[in-house]
């Protein structure tokens, strides 16, 4: 197994290399960084919805709605009404503790 | 890494650190999981050390947990791995970094590093926020996991005390600023929607890629030319 660990770690590290081996002038070009830019938004929201909803360890498998989700809404709220960042972080992790104390999710 | 401009730390220092803290505590579940599964507290370490991605960190245990072979459990931290790629295009011309700063700052490369770069207006705090975060989220992943490791989940289960609820709302502030505009929150909003869809139907790591694809393209085909409306290159809000 040893083996197969070493490799796939080399393989997600070739992953994360492959984007800084683009030439400096490609990126630079307007449109694709642009398009760099919405891809980095798209993973990231669509990251946060899988996390959010999405069943087992890695997200894959079932919907399922729980404290997390109540969580996001109440994240969503306070940076409705601005909070800084820390206060958005812990008022997620409070309700998330909160609704699972409570008995749901 | 990046030169201190000041006594106090920056916002994007802060954030980075914060959201290290946060993420690094998950670093213990992983610990737990991957010694339960099978492999070695030094196998462990090095998962965390060296592949530090810990969404194909925990596919690669899980196949290991579930007996599958080594081909299938590479296979499945690889396709974990491919938004990193992504993440690269957007954070190296942001960092400019050459040589072994800039193998550190692949390595380095995830969502947390990149969220938090992504989250700040000014260049010069997208850097620091980016070096922060990776380097908060490699500490205490990695001292967490060895913890975890060794101790088990000295925790239990860290969705009692709300991380994952934590984990969430970092990623939304992160988001947040650059839901400002109508573009990027039209294309979160149907990448979001997409990923839901696919989960039932997709293996791990295929909605959120599928997902982003998908936004990505219908955004760029409903503007055919865009003129001098793109962000420009490493600065402004993307």
């Amino acid at each position: 197994m040893t083996g197969w660990l070493l490799l796939a770690c080399a393989a997600c590290f070739a992953l994360k290399l492959a984007g800084y081996l683009v030439p400096a002038s490609v990126l630079g070009d307007a449109r694709m960084a642009d398009a760099a830019a919405l891809v980095t938004v798209a993973l990231l929201s669509a990251l946060v919805a899988v996390q959010t909803v999405g069943g087992g360890s890695a997200g894959a498998g079932e919907v399922v709605l729980d404290a997390r989700l109540a969580a996001l809404v109440a994240a969503a709220v306070a940076l409705l009404l601005r909070a800084p960042f820390v206060v958005v972080v812990l008022v997620g992790a409070a309700v998330a503790a909160g609704c699972r104390a409570l008995g749901w999710g | 890494m990046p030169p201190a401009t000041g006594s106090a730390p920056s916002a994007a220092v802060r954030q980075g650190v914060w959201v290290g803290a946060a993420t690094g505590l998950y670093g213990i579940s992983f610990g737990a999981l991957s010694v339960a599964a099978g492999l070695s507290v030094a196998q462990t370490c090095a998962l965390s050390l060296l592949m530090f991605t810990g969404g194909s960190q925990f596919a690669f245990v899980g196949v290991v947990a579930a007996g599958g072979t080594g081909l299938s459990a590479t296979a499945g931290a690889a396709l974990l791995g491919v938004r990193n790629a992504f993440y690269g295009l957007q954070t190296s011309p942001l960092l400019g970094a050459r040589g072994l700063r800039r193998l550190a700052a692949a390595q380095l490369t995830i969502d947390e590093s990149t969220a938090v770069a992504v989250a700040q207006d000014e260049p010069g705090e997208r850097r620091r926020g980016f070096w922060a975060a990776g380097l908060a989220v490699f500490g205490f992943w990695n001292a967490m996991t060895l913890l975890g490791a060794l101790l088990g989940d000295a925790l239990g289960d860290p969705r009692r005390w709300g991380l994952d609820g934590a984990a969430a709302a970092a990623f939304l502030a992160l988001l947040w600023p650059r839901l400002r505009q109508r573009r990027a929150r039209a294309v979160g909003a149907l990448a979001a929607l997409v990923a839901v869809l696919l989960v039932p139907a997709a293996p791990a790591g295929v909605p959120v890629l599928a997902a982003a694809v998908v936004a990505v393209l219908v955004a760029l085909l409903r503007r055919p030319r865009p003129e001098g409306t793109a962000g420009e290159r490493g600065g402004g809000p993307a």
